[in-house]
């Protein structure tokens, strides 16, 4: 059946020619070079360079700052799916679609804007400076920096499913005598807890690999808060493309491994929906 | 049953700000705390950073924030940033069309391996698009002798920041085309077919005007991307203000040479960029869904109208 359908329609051919050519030039070769100048350092180069001090430093404020990032983008961004699909009152659609600023706002626009928002003496930095709290330039403007731009990743990924929740089931606890907080933790959350999981694994993954929103805001600091983009283009400018190679090609294993857990969460939360 | 739901406004979820004490819904204090929280961190997260970046642009007055836009430098990344979108968008435009096009219409092998890759560039470090082609194209890259030999540059030079931004937004037209016409299914070109149309005549007469909302939705984010585009652009470019910076580089470097006033100024044009993208956006996201729902609603009706016919007799 399936071979017969396949030439159907005309344009098999040059479609898939064309995008297999675009593929191999933009995707293909040149993850080809990283990969390739990855392993012509060797074992011993590479396993030098990841382990360098600075770079485990690096690998600490990347993937454990994203981490926290990503938690809190989970609170915040489950309560606002549910007030987006749930509650009604003025200014929900232009907030709905101020969901997606971080996605739409180059990250050097958001950059510069944080660090200008948190700088001593600046707005937010201004009621901070009497408590004693300092943001910028320190690990907490890094973990405000992987917040902003993983936001929408998890009201995109749980609205849907608030959307899908029947009525029924919370009316029947309800009727069968459930408070509205055990309504709410036994009956509406466990169906919301994949599609939640995947949404702040997508986040922690963005935080990861983001750049342009974070270094305004970090400083910079080595050993507490260069990020490991940072120390590839710090590589890339000592000439160092082995190097620079080799701390690449362990962020994206390390995003691949990301990727595939929030993919596998998806497809959970995708069994789960069609049980409902 | 489903028919009795109405699904924007389930009975159980009581939307409306009613406050009577109710066992299905959070009383209303609670929902007062919730949306309030939630505000908050929208003021804080997403609002403040735009009113910081359009006072900074006004700070000195609207004059300077125009006087900005006549200096040579910063035109000149204007310029470059048109340029890179002009290339970048429309050849990823076409990509995604070819690519939607094999996904949803043919099954072969490979098919999932090539959806996988298209979504590769979504997860990857930008930092790590614009190395690649470092790694590929520099001075001691795989291609780098021959390419100085030929006296030809592609990294710290044009080529390249087309290049890591074409990488960096390769899926998104694609991306928001294949669900679109994965749902549409391909009834209406098969009749095209059966009529004598060839394989352009459906593209342009049939699949184009059918898919036009997601394919405007794919195109202002592609847009978005490439203008904005920071970390794999200052990988590959010379950072040279006046040649090789794109409108995000300049901006970096107004911002480190303390220049505010500037660099929130070019920042304020891309944040304006940013909010008319929202705007069709959210555009597009409603004339989907209309669409989406004129079409079950015609399915709906035809249903009805043959099961009327049948029903007499």
């Amino acid at each position: 059946m399936k071979t017969k359908k396949r030439h159907i329609l005309p344009g098999f051919r040059t479609s898939l020619s064309w995008s297999l050519l675009w593929l191999t030039l933009i995707v293909l070769l040149p993850l080809g070079a990283l990969i390739a100048k990855t392993a012509s350092g060797g074992w011993e180069h590479f396993w030098g360079t990841i382990s360098d001090p600075e770079v485990v430093a690096s690998f600490r404020v990347s993937f454990g700052i994203s981490l926290l990032a990503a938690l809190i983008n989970g609170f915040f961004g489950l309560l606002a799916a549910w007030i987006f699909v749930r509650y009604e009152f003025p200014g929900r659609r232009l907030m709905e679609a101020a969901t997606d600023l971080p996605f739409a706002l180059p990250t050097a626009v958001a950059g510069i804007a944080l660090c200008a928002l948190y700088s001593q003496g600046e707005w937010i930095g201004k009621l901070l400076d009497p408590l004693g709290i300092k943001v910028a330039f320190t690990p907490v403007g890094v973990l405000i920096a992987m917040t902003f731009i993983g936001f929408p990743f998890v009201v995109r990924s749980v609205q849907p499913v608030i959307q899908e929740l029947s009525a029924d089931v919370e009316e029947a606890a309800a009727c069968l005598g459930a408070s509205r907080w055990q309504t709410l933790r036994r009956v509406v959350f466990p169906p919301l807890l994949p599609s939640l999981l995947a949404g702040v694994i997508m986040a922690y993954g963005r935080a990861v690999g983001e750049y342009g929103s974070i270094i305004f805001i970090s400083g910079n600091i080595p050993f507490k808060t260069e990020i490991t983009p940072l120390m590839i283009i710090s590589k890339l400018e000592q000439n160092d493309y082995t190097g620079a190679a080799a701390i690449g090609f362990t962020m994206l294993a390390a995003s691949l491994v990301i990727v595939l857990i929030g993919n596998q969460l998806q497809s959970w939360g995708n069994r789960f929906r069609k049980a409902l | 049953m489903a028919s009795f739901i109405d699904f924007r406004n389930p009975p159980g979820s009581d939307r409306r700000a009613d406050c009577s004490v109710r066992a299905n819904s959070e009383p209303c204090w609670l929902r007062r705390v919730i949306i309030g929280i939630v505000l908050a961190f929208f003021i804080l997260f997403l609002g403040l950073p735009l009113v910081v970046v359009f006072e900074g642009a006004l700070a000195k007055g609207f004059s300077t924030f125009l006087s900005t836009f006549s200096d040579p430098n910063i035109l000149h990344s204007i310029f470059v940033t048109l340029l890179v979108a002009v290339i970048a968008v429309p050849s990823n435009a076409l990509f995604g069309i070819a690519a939607a096009w094999v996904i949803t219409r043919y099954s072969f092998t490979g098919r999932q391996l090539l959806l996988a890759l298209i979504d590769l560039p979504l997860w990857v470090s930008p930092v790590i698009g614009g190395l690649i082609y470092v790694l590929l194209y520099g001075r001691r890259g795989y291609f780098g002798p021959w390419l100085q030999a030929h006296d030809i540059r592609i990294i710290f030079a044009l080529p390249g920041i087309i290049l890591a931004t074409t990488f960096v937004t390769f899926p998104f037209v694609a991306r928001s085309l294949i669900p679109l016409m994965q749902a549409q299914g391909f009834e209406e070109e098969e009749a095209a077919l059966t009529l004598g149309a060839g394989g352009f005549q459906i593209l342009r007469r049939i699949t184009l005007p059918k898919i036009r909302w997601g394919f405007f939705y794919g195109l202002i984010l592609c847009n978005a991307r490439a203008m904005g585009e920071f970390g794999a652009v200052s990988v590959v470019s010379a950072k040279i203000s006046g040649q090789t910076n794109t409108m995000p580089l300049e901006i970096e470097r107004l911002y480190n040479d303390y220049l505010f006033a500037s660099g929130f100024a070019l920042a304020a044009a891309l944040s304006f960029l940013a909010l008319v993208t929202l705007a069709l956006k959210t555009l597009a996201e409603w004339e989907n869904r209309r669409q989406f729902e004129a079409g079950q609603q015609a399915v709906l009706e035809t249903t009805i109208h043959i099961t009327s016919i049948e029903e007499p007799a």
